[in-house]
């Protein structure tokens, strides 16, 4: 399959351009408009992305291997990054992962075969005061997990829904005396 | 040493008023005055210095972790000379038990937005850029409206506020890399390459962003400019410890009823924080440890804790650091070859594998710690180990080599019984 980049696409590459004094910088931002198009950044979309910003492919790709968000593979429609580091293991990261292994019947790293869900281990996502949590294809966080938690979400994600954004209120003043 | 009066500070950066990410409201309370001040009031601000100087004065010590002078930092920068000079905003914020400036991306942005401002004109910067990691795809969202919002109401762009002066500032998505929380990583993925972290010299300062002269803050730390300005040097270094003043962001996580983060000033005693702020152990069971800054500072054993306050010096005196006030709490049931292990998994995952010691070694640190976790270990295990961990120290280019020998040798020399108990027995019988 060829890959290209619709007007809109090239519209907002050019105007990441006016942002940066060279075009080297709109290598991560332009691979972010790849992977948002396509789902993923494969080889072939690396290409793509070296052509339109006229840059080395070697370059490109060395870029997209080294962040851990850009996708070098097609995923599920839905990739469920679970945290398990340090304040997340601590709460219980691992019994979520087990739990969506058991109940979507794949192991970290792998696809259902319905190409529903992609299920991996991540590192720390930045909500260590919300643990256990996880992150649903590079966007929300869901925090708070729990069994019940996850087949919600689980169940609303097959019906096509994507979760909501969390707002986690500040402690209030208060409540600490 | 006397305790700061914790229980009656009124939070500065994330104060409880609501929509305060709305500009209106936060114009409403006294937002952007700084702003003004400096940029219009040529009697109060003659000349950047004296901002600089303010904020020297204030001893901002750096929220990112090093704990370096803020004011001390911006005053490296050479004379301007009529080129482009960067100001980059750190907000990358990866180190695991870390999750605070993610509060003032959504609670407050404006007074970042406002300090980094103030900075810029200090330096006489003309380009800011608030790099922000890839997974904060929502706060990223909410950086980009405040910072339209800041456009609009002429607070950035051209002329601002009549003062002569042009800043531009834009937001830099990451895509996942710890690294690119270490500040010439960081650079290096702004530039749109892969964040291998420079040999220093030269320093950011001299040849920083496309070998332009570049600062390098954290965003918490660029947070507390404008309320130094608007209330001076003498009022930051009013609250809290003497030597590491100011108001802090401190997030609690592990086994607590409410973790969360909490702005008080800095030199609480680890204790309140952990049984009144945070309001005690979950399950009411015993405290066991608690890792003080993000992973990379050492643990503190329960015992080890009495009398001792979140600041640079009173942690010092038990061997640990103030890093990102990212305190991980840890109860009585805790494994700490587990968690140990898992610090090793991140720290080997995480390094860039530009230099041989921290590519290898952190690997090393992973695989013979998982052997342990699994009870196949040989108490000889943790003496190499710790000889590891001193082969690895302060041979790279950049510090997460030591930021994962750290947590090894600490954990491993506190808790060593626990570490000994999970080794195989000795087939030698003692002479």
């Amino acid at each position: 399959m060829a890959y290209e980049f619709t007007k809109e696409d090239l519209k907002e590459i050019e105007k990441l351009k006016t942002k940066y004094p060279e075009v080297t910088p709109v290598t991560l931002p332009a691979l972010w408009i790849a992977q948002n198009r396509f789902g993923h950044v494969n080889p072939e979309v690396q290409k793509l992305v070296a052509k339109t910003l006229d840059l080395p492919e070697a370059h490109v790709h060395g870029v997209a291997t080294f962040y851990t968000q850009y996708y070098k593979e097609e995923k599920g429609k839905h990739v469920l990054d679970v945290c398990t580091c340090l304040s997340c293991q601590l709460c219980g990261g691992y019994d979520i992962l087990n739990y969506l292994e058991d109940k979507l019947g794949i192991k970290k790293g792998e696809t259902t075969d319905d190409g529903m869900f992609t299920l991996n281990e991540v590192e720390c996502l930045g909500a260590c005061g919300y643990a256990p949590m996880l992150q649903v294809t590079n966007d929300k966080y869901v925090n708070h997990l729990t069994e019940e938690k996850v087949d919600n979400l689980i169940e609303s994600l097959k019906n096509g829904e994507q979760p909501e954004y969390e707002k986690i209120g500040m402690p209030r003043r208060n409540n600490i005396k | 040493m006397s305790k700061p009066d914790w229980k009656n500070f009124e939070p500065v950066l994330i104060p409880d008023i609501p929509d305060l990410d709305q500009i209106k409201n936060y114009e409403k309370n006294g937002g952007y005055s700084a702003l003004k001040s400096v940029f219009t009031d040529n009697d109060k601000w003659p000349d950047s210095k004296s901002v600089i100087n303010e904020v020297k004065e204030a001893n901002i010590r750096g929220r990112g972790g090093a704990g370096f002078n803020a004011g001390l930092k911006w005053s490296f920068m050479p004379p301007a000379d009529g080129g482009p000079r960067y100001l980059a905003c750190n907000g990358d914020e990866s180190e695991p038990g870390t999750f605070k400036d993610r509060k003032i991306f959504e609670y407050n942005p404006h007074i970042f937005i406002e300090g980094a401002l103030i900075a810029a004109y200090a330096m006489e910067i003309t380009t800011i850029y608030v790099y922000i990691r890839g997974e904060y795809k929502s706060y990223i969202d909410m950086m980009e409206e405040a910072i339209q919002d800041a456009y609009d109401a002429g607070y950035i762009g051209k002329d601002i506020l009549g003062s002569g002066r042009d800043i531009e500032f834009y937001v830099h998505s990451g895509a996942g890399a710890y690294i690119c929380g270490e500040e010439t990583s960081m650079l290096e993925s702004l530039e749109g390459k892969r964040g291998y972290p420079r040999v220093k010299p030269p320093f950011p300062a001299q040849k920083g962003l496309w070998g332009r002269p570049t600062t390098i803050n954290n965003i918490e730390t660029l947070a507390h400019v404008p309320a130094v300005i608007n209330r001076g040097a003498e009022w930051f270094k009013g609250v809290g410890a003497k030597n590491h003043p100011g108001p802090v962001l401190y997030g609690i996580s592990g086994h607590v009823n409410r973790p969360g983060v909490y702005e008080l000033p800095s030199g609480v005693p680890v204790l309140d924080l952990i049984h009144d702020v945070a309001q005690g152990i979950k399950g009411g069971k015993e405290l066991k440890a608690v890792i003080p800054g993000g992973s990379s500072t050492p643990v503190l054993r329960a015992d080890q804790l009495d009398g001792i306050t979140m600041d640079s010096d009173s942690l010092r005196t038990v061997g640990t650091m103030m890093g990102t006030a990212g305190m991980v709490v840890m109860d009585e049931d805790t494994d700490m070859v587990d968690v140990l292990w898992r610090i090793a998994h991140f720290y080997h995952h995480e390094s860039c594998g530009q230099c041989t010691p921290c590519r290898e070694g952190t690997g090393w640190l992973e695989k013979i710690l998982l052997k342990i976790k699994n009870g196949e270990g040989e108490v000889k295990d943790l003496d190499l180990l710790l000889d590891l961990t001193t082969q690895m120290e302060g041979r790279t280019i950049c510090a997460l080599a030591d930021a994962a020998a750290w947590p090894v040798r600490h954990t491993i020399n506190r808790f060593r019984d626990e570490f000994e108990a999970r080794c195989k027995k000795s087939v030698h019988a003692l002479a």
